[in-house]
C-alpha cells in the first residue's frame, strides 16, 4: 500500500550514490570502532577541518588545482594533526579533546591565511575545495578494466579494502593496544606504532571521503555506527561487524529518505550525504534505547521488574511479620503507607501474588475478578502456605544478615536494618546456610526476635 | 572605546567580577603603548610566514604598512575597528571564562559540537518564519532557532553521557555530526523555497569577524556579561562540579542542573559569537585560552583570570594585526595569535610548562644519581671499615674507592658516573683525585643517612610487608630518595617494636658482614 505511493524513480545514478555512500560509510565505520574505544571520536571532525593548509600548500607549490597533490597535501596534514594532538597531549599533559581543539583550529586558521594569499591570483574557494557532494561524485565517470564507474567509487573501494585488511590482519594488535597499551608493549609490539598506523588510515579515509562525498558523512560515520554497535554488544569482533552493517544500512536508508521525506512536506529531494548522517543518528538512537544489554529502555524495564519483585517480597515479608506479632493483617492503605508504593503498583503486586497463590483474600471466592482486591476491607489479606514459605525465607535471610553484621563486622545495632533489608532479596539457600554456620546457628536476631527455621 | 566596554558591562556585574573586567579597563589608557610593543613583537613572529607566503607568489603586492596605518588602527580612528575590537575582546573574555570550566570538565570540544548543532535550528527557524510570512533572515528568529537547537544538542549530549555507556567524546561526536547532517538536509530544502531568498543563510554560521556590526557587538556584550555573572555567582558550585562530580553529588549539589547551567552558558556564548565571528574562531576561543591558562597555575580562579586575559589580549592583537595588514583575515589571525600564546604557555608556563617540568625532572634525576653514588661508595667501603662487633662504620678520610670499582655497582656508564662525581665534588661531598674517590666528612654523614634510610625501608618491607629479602632492594631503591624525616621517624618506631636495630641497620643482603654469615649473600645493587 505505502510502497505504491512511493515513487523512488530509481536510476543507475541512484545505485552509484548508494554504492559510494556504503563504501564511505563502511570504510569510516571500520576505523571508527577504534576511535570510539580510544575516546578519540572527535578526530574525524578535527582532521576534516585541519587539512586546509595541506590543500593550500599543495596548491601554492604545484600552482595547479589537480587533485593528486592536494590529496597528498591533505593526507600529510591529516597525519600531522594526529601527531600534534598526541604530542601536545603527552608533552603538555593536556586533555585529548583540548589538544585536538588547539591543533585543528590553528591549522584551519593557518590554511585560511594561506588561501587568502593565494586567492589574489586564482579563485580557490575553501568550500569548493573542501566539500564535495555525493550526487556529483556519482555522475563522474572513469573507465577501468572495460567497465564504467565513478572515480569516487574506485577510490573509496580501495580505501575500504585497505581498511578491512588492516582491521582483520591487525585485529589482535589493535584490540590489545586499544584496551591495554601497557600490555601491548609487554607483549612485544608497539602500541604507539598501531596508534600512528590507525591515524594514517583515518586521515586517508577522511580525505578520500570528504573530497568526494562531503565532510558531514565522514565525520558522522567515524562515530555514529561504532557508537551504535557499542550499545549492542560487548565483543569487539561483533562490534566491528555490527558497525559495518549499521553503516551500510544508514547509507541505504539515507538515500531513500533524502528522496522520500522532503516530498511529504511538498519539497524536492534534499542532500543525500546529510540524510545518511541523520539516519545513522536514528539507528544510533534505536540502538541506545533497545540494545539488549545496555539499552536505556531495556535497562529501565529490567529495573522496573526488579523493583516490582522487591515490592512483592516486601509485601509477603510484612504480612509474615504481622502474623508473627499477631496484630492482624494490614489493610491496603496500611500496606501502601508501609512500603511507599503507589496504589497502582501495589494493586499490580497484590494481583500477581494472588495469581501465584502466595496470598489469599478473605471472603473472596477463588477466581474472583481482580476488582475484588480493590474492594477488600481492612484485614483481608493473609498468606497461603506457599506465601508463608517465601516470607519465612526472606525474614530468615534478613535476621541472619542482621546477626552476621553484628557478630562478624561489629556494626552498630541501629545501622544493620537497612543493609539487611537490601541483602535479603538476593540471599539464596546456600548463602543462608553459610550465614547460619558462621553465626553459630542463632535462635534470635540482635533485636531479640526469633529467626525462623528453614522449613516450617 | 575599550573604556566604554567597562561602563556598559560594569553596571550589570557584581563586585567580584571587577577584577576580570579591570584588565579590560586598564587596557585603555596606559597600556596602549604596551599594546603597540606587543603588536610589534608579534609582528616579527608573523613576518616570516607572511614573507614566505608572499615570496611563493611572484607578483605579490604585499606592502609594509606605513606608520600612518599603524597609528590609524592603534588610535582606534575607524568606527569599524572600534566595533570589532570591542566585540572580539569582550567575546574573548566571556569565552575564556566559560572555556576554563568546560576544559576542566573534559568537554573542551563542547563549543565545536554546539556550533554545529545550532545549524538545524537556524534552518528550521528560517523555514517556519518564512512559512508564516515573516522575514526569515531577521536576527531574532535565527538566534532563537540556534539557541533552541543548541539546547537540544546539550540535552542529547547529557542524555548520551549519563544514560548510556558511551563517553563524553562519543556523545559530542554523535551530536555534532547528526545535528549538522540534519541542518545541511534542512538547508537543502530551504534552497528550494520560492517565497524567500535563502542566500547568505550559511554565512550566518560562518560569520566574518571583519564585518561585525554594532548590533553584534551589543549582543556579545550582553551575552558575555550574563555568562560572567553566572559563572562568578556559581563559582564554588561549578568548581566542585569540575573537580569531583561524585563529591558534589554527595554534598547535595544538584549536579545535573549545574551541568545544564554551565552548558547553557556555553550555548549562549557560542551562538552569539558564532554569528558574529564564525565557527572556527568560536571553537578556538572556547579551547585555546583556557588550555593555555592551565599551564600557568593550579588554582581555578587564577586559571579563569589568566584565560580571560589571554582570550582578550589574543583577540585584540589578532584584530589589530588583521586591520593593519589588509589581506590577513581577522578570524584566522585571532586564532593564530591565540595558538601562539598557547605554545608560549605550553613551553614556559610556570606551573605545568614543558621547560619547568623538564628542569624539575633533570634536577630530581641529578639528585637521585648523586644519592646512588654516595650509597654505592658507602656500601663499598663498609666491609673494610666495620670492625668486629661494631655496628656502624667509622669515617675514614683515607678510605678510597676507585671509579672502576664503582662502575659495576650500578647500571651506569662513565658518561653518567663522572659528571655525578664532579658535581658532588663541587658541593664538597667528595674528593676526587686521579681515579680515587674519597668521602669528605659531610659526604660521609650524608651517605650514612641515605644508606640508613635505604635499609630501614628494606627492613620495614621484610618485617611488615612480608617481602622476600631478595626482592626488597628495588623497592627501597625507588623510595629512599623521597623519604621525609617524619616517615623515617615512623619507620624507626615500627622497627623498634620489632626489636630491630636502628643505628644503621645491617643490610639484609649481607653487605658489611663477613660473607658466610650473611643471610643473603650478594651485592645489594647487583
Amino acid at each position: 500500500m505505502i510502497y505504491a505511493q512511493i515513487d523512488l524513480n530509481w536510476q543507475q545514478h541512484d545505485t552509484w550514490i548508494v554504492v559510494i555512500g556504503i563504501l564511505c560509510a563502511v570504510s569510516s565505520a571500520l576505523l571508527g570502532n577504534f576511535l570510539v574505544l580510544r575516546r578519540m571520536s572527535m578526530l574525524g571532525d578535527a582532521v576534516t577541518h585541519a587539512v586546509l593548509p595541506g590543500i593550500a600548500a599543495a596548491f601554492l607549490i604545484s600552482h595547479s588545482r589537480s587533485s593528486l597533490p592536494m590529496f597528498f597535501g591533505a593526507v600529510i596534514v591529516g597525519v600531522l594533526t594526529a601527531l600534534f594532538t598526541e604530542w601536545i597531549r603527552r608533552v603538555g599533559r593536556v586533555d585529548e579533546g583540548a589538544s585536538m581543539g588547539v591543533v585543528f583550529t590553528s591549522l584551519f586558521a593557518l590554511g585560511l591565511v594561506m588561501l587568502v594569499q593565494a586567492s589574489d591570483h586564482v579563485d580557490l574557494d575553501p568550500d569548493c575545495v573542501l566539500y564535495g557532494a555525493i550526487e556529483s561524485a556519482a555522475i563522474d565517470e572513469v573507465e577501468i578494466f572495460g567497465r564504467v564507474l565513478p572515480p569516487a567509487a574506485l577510490i573509496l573501494g580501495v580505501v575500504t579494502i585497505v581498511n578491512a585488511l588492516f582491521v582483520v590482519l591487525c585485529f589482535k594488535e589493535l584490540k590489545i593496544s586499544s584496551f591495554d597499551p601497557a600490555l601491548a608493549t609487554t607483549m612485544g609490539f608497539s602500541a604507539r606504532l598501531m596508534h600512528y598506523l590507525l591515524m594514517v588510515l583515518v586521515s586517508i579515509t577522511a580525505v578520500a571521503s570528504f573530497e568526494s562525498v562531503g565532510s558531514v558523512l565522514v565525520v558522522a560515520m567515524f562515530v555514529v555506527p561504532a557508537a551504535a554497535s557499542y550499545m549492542l554488544t560487548d565483543r569487539l569482533a561483533w562490534m566491528i561487524v555490527l558497525s559495518v552493517f549499521i553503516a551500510a544500512a544508514s547509507a541505504i536508508l539515507g538515500h531513500g529518505s533524502a528522496i522520500v521525506v522532503p516530498r511529504w512536506f511538498g519539497f524536492e529531494s534534499t542532500t543525500t550525504a546529510s540524510m545518511m548522517a541523520v539516519s545513522a543518528g536514528g539507528l544510533f538512537f534505536l540502538a541506545a534505547l533497545f540494545g539488549p544489554k545496555h539499552g536505556v529502555l531495556v535497562k529501565w524495564v529490567r529495573r522496573q521488574f526488579l523493583s516490582f519483585r522487591i515490592l512483592c517480597d516486601d509485601i509477603v515479608a510484612l504480612l509474615y511479620r504481622c502474623e508473627e506479632r499477631e496484630t492482624g493483617s494490614p489493610s491496603k492503605a496500611e500496606l501502601a503507607d508501609n512500603l511507599f508504593a503507589s496504589s497502582w503498583t501495589l494493586w499490580a503486586a497484590l494481583a500477581t501474588l494472588r495469581r501465584r497463590g502466595e496470598i489469599a483474600v478473605d471472603g473472596a471466592v477463588s477466581g474472583a475478578v481482580d476488582g475484588a482486591v480493590d474492594g477488600a476491607v481492612s484485614g483481608d489479606f493473609h498468606l497461603t502456605g506457599r506465601g508463608r514459605d517465601r516470607a519465612r525465607q526472606l525474614v530468615r535471610s534478613h535476621r541472619l544478615w542482621e546477626q552476621y553484621l553484628v557478630v562478624e563486622t561489629s556494626t552498630e545495632t541501629d545501622r544493620i536494618h537497612d543493609k539487611a533489608e537490601r541483602f535479603e532479596h538476593f540471599t539464596d539457600r546456600p548463602l543462608r546456610d553459610r550465614l547460619d554456620r558462621v553465626t553459630d546457628a542463632p535462635d534470635t536476631d540482635p533485636h531479640g526476635r526469633p529467626i525462623p527455621s528453614e522449613k516450617s | 572605546m575599550i573604556r566604554g566596554s567597562r561602563n556598559t558591562t560594569d553596571s550589570d556585574v557584581s563586585g567580584r567580577s571587577v577584577f576580570s573586567l579591570g584588565c579590560l579597563s586598564n587596557a585603555g589608557s596606559s597600556t596602549l603603548r604596551l599594546l603597540a610593543i606587543a603588536c610589534l613583537f608579534l609582528f616579527f613572529a608573523a613576518a616570516p610566514r607572511y614573507a614566505a607566503a608572499a615570496d611563493s607568489l611572484a607578483d605579490t603586492s604585499a606592502t609594509w604598512p606605513t606608520w600612518q596605518q599603524w597609528k590609524r588602527v592603534l588610535s582606534l580612528q575607524d568606527y569599524n575597528t572600534r566595533v570589532v575590537l570591542l566585540g572580539v575582546s569582550v567575546l574573548g573574555a566571556g569565552a575564556g571564562l566559560v572555556g576554563s570550566f568546560t576544559l576542566l570538565r573534559k568537554r573542551a570540544l563542547m563549543g565545536d559540537a554546539l556550533s554545529h548543532a545550532s545549524l538545524p535550528g537556524i534552518a528550521m527557524a528560517f523555514i517556519i518564519a518564512s512559512a508564516l510570512g515573516r522575514d526569515g533572515k531577521s536576527l531574532g528568529y535565527l538566534l532563537t532557532g540556534a539557541t533552541v537547537s543548541g539546547l537540544l544538542g546539550v540535552a542529547a549530549i547529557l542524555w548520551i553521557r549519563n544514560k548510556t555507556r558511551l563517553k563524553e567524546d562519543a556523545a559530542l561526536g554523535i551530536v555534532l555530526s547528526v545535528f549538522f547532517g540534519a541542518g545541511i538536509a534542512l538547508l537543502g530544502i530551504v534552497q528550494q523555497m520560492q517565497y524567500s531568498s535563502a542566500a547568505g543563510l550559511e554565512s550566518f554560521i560562518y560569520g566574518k569577524t571583519a564585518s561585525m556590526g554594532s548590533n553584534d557587538a551589543k549582543l556579545i556584550i550582553v551575552a558575555s556579561a550574563i555568562a560572567i555573572v553566572v559563572c562568578l555567582g556559581l563559582f564554588k558550585e561549578l568548581k566542585i562540579l569540575c573537580f569531583d562530580e561524585a563529591f558534589a553529588g554527595s554534598r547535595g549539589f544538584p549536579i545535573v542542573w549545574l551541568d545544564i547551567v554551565l552548558m547553557s552558558m556555553v550555548v549562549l556564548i557560542t551562538i552569539v559569537g558564532l554569528q558574529a565571528v564564525g565557527l572556527i574562531l568560536m571553537i578556538a576561543l572556547m579551547v585555546i585560552p583556557a588550555a593555555a591558562a592551565r599551564f600557568w597555575t593550579h588554582e581555578l580562579w587564577r586559571m579563569s583570570v589568566y584565560s580571560v586575559v589571554i582570550g582578550t589580549v589574543g583577540c585584540v592583537l589578532g584584530a589589530v594585526l588583521s586591520a593593519v595588514f589588509p589581506n590577513l583575515p581577522s578570524g584566522a589571525m585571532i586564532v593564530l595569535v591565540c595558538s601562539f600564546f598557547f605554545f608560549l604557555s605550553m613551553m614556559f608556563g610556570t606551573a605545568r610548562g614543558v621547560v619547568i617540568r623538564t628542569y624539575r625532572r633533570r634536577r630530581l634525576n641529578r639528585r637521585i644519581a648523586r644519592q646512588h653514588l654516595l650509597r654505592a661508595m658507602y656500601e663499598h667501603l663498609e666491609p673494610n671499615t666495620i670492625g668486629a662487633g661494631v655496628k656502624s662504620s667509622r669515617f675514614e678520610s683515607k678510605a678510597a674507592v676507585t671509579v672502576s670499582e664503582l662502575l659495576p655497582m650500578r647500571s651506569w656508564g662513565w658518561g653518567r658516573l663522572l659528571p655525578t662525581i664532579r658535581a658532588a665534588q663541587e658541593d664538597e661531598l667528595l674528593r676526587f683525585t686521579d681515579d680515587n674517590v674519597f668521602f669528605t666528612r659531610s659526604g660521609f654523614v650524608e651517605a650514612a643517612r641515605l644508606t640508613r634510610q635505604h635499609r630501614l625501608w628494606e627492613m620495614y618491607l621484610i618485617a611488615y610487608a612480608d617481602v622476600a629479602p631478595g626482592l626488597v632492594d628495588r623497592g627501597a631503591d625507588d623510595i629512599e630518595h623521597v623519604l621525609g624525616p617524619e616517615i623515617v621517624d615512623q619507620l624507626e618506631d615500627l622497627l623498634e617494636e620489632q626489636k630491630m636495630t636502628v643505628e644503621i641497620p645491617e643490610s639484609p643482603h649481607g653487605i658489611g658482614v663477613p660473607e658466610s654469615a650473611g643471610p643473603q649473600p650478594g651485592g645489594s645493587t647487583s
